[in-house]
């Protein structure tokens, strides 16, 4: 037995989900323990610190740092608005006084008089936090925010962009394997959450983008497609924050590659049900893959999900997808676990095992090259 | 004497054993396994323990006590157990900083250089004139969550208002630390000392753990990086490393303090470089980053490519140098839009490994971009001080060179040591060797090496308490020679005689003849081996004595040999796809690169 290389994308048809909704900084929870709450409810709200505008007074009015405290018509702590006077020079006996005026609506922060610098602060932003899961609330955690628990469908994907969204689900397209096309794409697809089967056309993303479809979700994905979307060239995967007004997620990986049979099949079987999507992806140390939650609003599972990737444990028989080249996305299972390293095509040594693919076949890959497939 | 060391990376933890065997230090055994600073598990002493558990079963000697620790010997007659145990660390990101200054060329630069020498990942540098306004400034300073903050800024006894604005930009913004609501945020200032007690005055308020250590640029002609770096190491390890988990009990292992990984590289570097009375370019190249250092005239110098690396930043690298770039190196033939979605595969699977050799042909293409990248950018970073008044003679008008001038010189450079796992685990070592020579284009003589099992980091801290370990274990087990590359700067004409070479083994000559503009030669000349090699350039070309002038000079074997390299500096390749093509091809046939 080996510990697996690469762990494996969560696909499972029911399981307990628990996400944490927290506020960036403290403030006040909206919610109670035992509420039921919908994708769209706010849990909790508070207010991050305005904008911070410094402006040289001091320069403006053509005086020392030091001499400036007693030309300043507004103190630490006044609201001043745009145009408002902050300080004025004496002027040459008691004419031609220069005004120096605010450039930023705020608060009057500080004065110093070392640099002739005045910081006026912005006004305060709210921020709301959603449940983004229908569910019920297990825990509150004091000014911070919540804990979310609902049953549902699970999917993890491997890659995606665009942020938090939800809406019903529907599917585009047959089967698994067919490409999503402009034509799969209709009006009554707005605000939807739309699965297809393979990959993701230009054509389709498109069309998807001018319907208003809340999120895309297929096996993969042209790079040259996310280019044409993204308007740039994606450097390192941390994604998220894209405003693209639409989350794009794969569950497969880029090139034409169909999505997992039992994947499309799981997200088929509850159709019609609402949906929640995120697309931020993070690939470096503490890894966050993309994600489906389709609430089924039933007992629990007993089994409880709260994120992050999955490490498990190679066998004999157990179900991998390989998932690099000359193989890239093809499934099967372990049938040979070779101890000693073995010589590649490419000259290196490695650990490898011999995968028994759906097609009969069997093919030797480095463990590195597989992951695992399945609950 | 029984040392263990370990190097804490975001992924993997290495562990070394070192012991003195009949007065001889040397490197025995290795053993390395998954870092455990991430949940579950959330201490870093298990994947410590894991690794050195590795060391135990595979050298015979118990080191892991049954409570998890490591043992300690109490004399040598003790058959278990270590007398040394000593740990670097890169684990969850490193160390990140934000750096500020006046003027960016000038004190920003000097911070920079002291937060990298200290082995940080600089996350942006704020300067007066960094081109940006005040508030996005600001923006971008409340964006950042940096584990420490350096300012620096002024001379000593010169003007104290510019650095105060800077501070007065950073106080406000309030910038929040990587690690915990409850954590302050240290705050090291190395400016004007004349400010001080202003500087004091403005981060009194909350959120500010503030510490002032001698100015890094008393004077515009002189930096002093030394208490700047020391005092970033003491606040790692006070600060950043007491907030990680599980690394309050590794302090308490270790007998030295805990450096960050790249510092400790660092270190080893220089000491080689001033051992050996040389200048030499180091390189570890990772799946996200690409460090890159420098010893030059006695001067260190280290820049990070934060997005130039061979998994997680792949796209990037081929993003930045474009998929043209890539390909010029490459003799096979390959599908762009396949390529490109292999990239992005490769970026989101950042684990997976080169099966076929089409593969690793282009995994080694997409690598001598990085490299070339990443040494760009230490080019132009790894400079003479900038903003030096110079004060010139007539005689001087046409040889003095501008101030802020790179310190990097192709050929002066004798020593470039290859790391990181594209250059490491290469299948072939003639593999490492061409992709090092193409990315670096060195020049004259320049001797290659690789560290065999990425071991420059523990040899770092040894370095700092058992010095002779440290270079008995570097020279014998830690370097792994490549050989060498002998290659004419200037401009070669293909077909044209480019340089004649005598290879000498006391009076017998081992190897002799003639390049032609545009051809590469492997000589092989083993590990162990040492000769004169005379090479007598053709006008133009210049081999370290002048164009046109004979340079005879001792070179050692290695596991490639020598590489005579005719295809002239600055390295061009054919613009017609298919005659570079056909050159690269030769290329890799005449060092037997994939054979």
């Amino acid at each position: 037995m080996a510990k697996a290389y690469t762990p494996g994308l969560k696909v499972t048809a029911r399981t307990t989900y628990r996400v944490r909704r927290l506020l960036p900084v403290s403030g006040d929870v909206r919610v109670k323990v035992g509420d039921g709450v919908s994708a769209e409810t706010v849990v909790a709200e508070t207010f991050l610190e305005g904008d911070v505008f410094p402006i040289k007074v001091a320069g403006m009015l053509s005086v020392n740092p030091s001499e400036l405290m007693p030309l300043m018509l507004k103190r630490a702590g006044d609201t001043v608005q745009v145009g408002d006077a902050l300080a004025r020079s004496k002027g040459i006996f008691g004419m031609m006084k220069t005004e120096a005026k605010s450039t930023a609506a705020g608060t009057l922060e500080s004065i110093s008089e070392s640099t002739g610098m005045v910081i006026i602060r912005g006004a305060k932003t709210p921020v709301q936090v959603r449940a983004y899961v229908a569910g019920k609330i297990i825990e509150v955690i004091a000014n911070e925010g919540v804990v979310v628990e609902t049953d549902a469908l699970f999917v993890q994907g491997i890659f995606g962009v665009g942020g938090e969204t939800w809406g019903t689900l529907m599917v585009a397209g047959k089967s698994h394997t067919e490409d999503l096309l402009e034509e799969h794409i209709d009006a009554s697809m707005k605000g939807a959450i739309v699965v297809g089967g393979a990959r993701m056309t230009a054509g389709g993303i498109r069309r998807a983008r001018e319907v208003g479809v809340a999120a895309l979700i297929c096996g993969g994905i042209d790079d040259a497609d996310l280019r044409d979307v993204l308007g740039y060239d994606l450097g390192v995967a941390v994604t998220g924050s894209e405003k693209i007004g639409i989350t794009l997620l794969v569950t497969e990986g880029f090139g034409d590659i169909a999505m997992a049979k039992r994947t499309f099949q799981l997200l088929l079987a509850h159709v019609g049900k609402m949906a929640s999507v995120n697309g931020a992806t993070q690939i470096r140390a503490g890894v966050m893959r993309p994600e489906i939650a389709v609430p089924l609003g039933e007992a629990s599972s007993g089994e409880i999900f709260t994120g992050g990737a999955t490490a498990g444990i190679l066998d004999i028989g157990t179900p991998v997808r390989i998932i690099r080249d000359p193989h890239f996305g093809l499934l099967g299972s372990v049938s040979a676990l070779p101890e000693q390293p073995a010589v590649l095509g490419s000259g290196s040594k490695a650990r490898v095992l011999e995968v028994a693919l759906e097609s009969g076949q069997r093919v030797i890959v480095p463990r590195a090259n597989v992951e695992l497939v399945g609950d | 004497m029984r040392i263990v060391a370990t190097d804490c990376g975001s992924t993997t933890t290495k562990a070394i054993l070192i012991e003195e065997k009949d007065g001889v230090f040397r490197q025995t055994f290795r053993g390395e396994a998954p870092t455990t600073v991430e949940e579950p598990f959330a201490d870093v002493t298990l994947g410590v323990a894991n690794s050195v558990t590795e060391l135990q079963e595979l050298s015979g000697y118990r080191l892991i006590a049954d409570d998890g620790t490591i043992i300690r010997r109490k004399s040598a007659a003790d058959a278990d157990g270590c007398d040394l145990y000593i740990s670097t660390s890169s684990a969850g990101g490193g160390l990140q900083m934000m750096v500020a200054g006046v003027v960016r060329e000038m004190t920003a630069e000097s911070a920079k250089r002291a937060a990298l020498g200290a082995g940080a990942i600089v996350m942006d540098t704020i300067a007066s004139n960094d081109r940006r306004k005040p508030h996005e400034q600001i923006q971008r300073i409340r964006e950042l969550r940096p584990d420490m903050v350096l300012v620096s800024g002024g001379t000593d006894g010169g003007d104290t208002k510019k650095v105060i604005e800077i501070a007065e930009l950073i106080a406000p913004a309030r910038p929040r630390p990587r690690f915990g609501g409850e954590y302050k945020l240290p705050l090291i200032f190395a400016g004007n000392k004349e400010a001080r007690q202003t500087i004091e005055r403005v981060f009194s308020g909350e959120g500010f753990a503030l510490s002032v250590v001698d100015n890094l640029r008393p004077t515009l002609e002189r930096e002093n990086l030394g208490p700047a770096r020391e005092r970033i190491h003491d606040v790692f390890l006070e600060h950043v490393m007491a907030h990680a988990p599980g690394y309050d009990k590794l302090m308490t292992w270790a007998n030295a303090p805990i450096m960050p990984t790249p510092g400790a590289v660092g270190d080893i570097l220089q000491t080689i470089a001033k051992g050996r009375g040389i200048n030499v370019v180091g390189v570890d190249i990772g799946g996200a980053t690409t460090d890159m250092f420098s010893v030059f005239g006695g001067v260190f110098n280290r820049t990070v490519s934060a997005n130039l690396g061979m998994s997680y930043s792949i796209s990037n690298v081929c993003a930045e140098a474009g998929m043209d770039s890539v390909l010029r190196w490459v003799h096979l033939d390959m599908d762009e839009r396949e390529l490109r979605n292999r990239v992005k595969n490769k970026m989101i699977r950042p684990t997976t490994i080169p099966q076929t050799l089409e593969a690793l042909v282009f995994e080694q293409a997409v690598s001598r971009e990085a490299l070339r990248l990443a040494y760009i950018q230490h080019k132009s970073f790894a400079t003479t001080l900038k903003g030096v008044q110079q004060q010139r003679t007539v005689g001087d008008a046409f040889s003095q060179k501008e101030a802020g001038g790179s310190l990097v010189d192709n050929m002066a450079l004798d020593l470039m040591v290859a790391s990181g796992g594209v250059l490491s685990h290469a299948p072939r070592m003639e593999q490492t060797a061409l992709m090092m020579i193409d990315a670096f284009e060195p020049e004259g003589f320049t001797e290659i090496a690789k560290d065999s099992i990425f071991m420059m980091p523990h040899l770092g801290v040894l370095a700092s308490v058992n010095p002779r370990a440290a270079m008995e274990v570097f020279e014998k087990d830690c370097l792994v020679v490549l050989g060498w590359c002998i290659a004419p700067r200037g401009e070669v004409r293909a077909g044209r005689p480019a340089f004649d070479f005598t290879l000498r083994r006391t009076n017998e000559v081992v190897a002799q003849g003639q390049l032609i503009g545009g051809e590469m030669r492997l000589v092989r000349f083993g590990h162990g081996e040492v000769g004169m090699l005379e090479v007598r350039p053709e006008r133009g070309l210049d081999m370290g004595a002048g164009p046109g002038k004979p340079v005879t000079r001792e070179v050692r074997g290695g596991a490639v040999g020598i590489v005579l390299d005719a295809r002239g500096r600055p390295l061009k390749l054919p613009t017609s796809a298919v005659e570079r093509r056909a050159c690269v091809e030769k290329w890799l046939k005449a060092l037997e690169v994939y054979e």
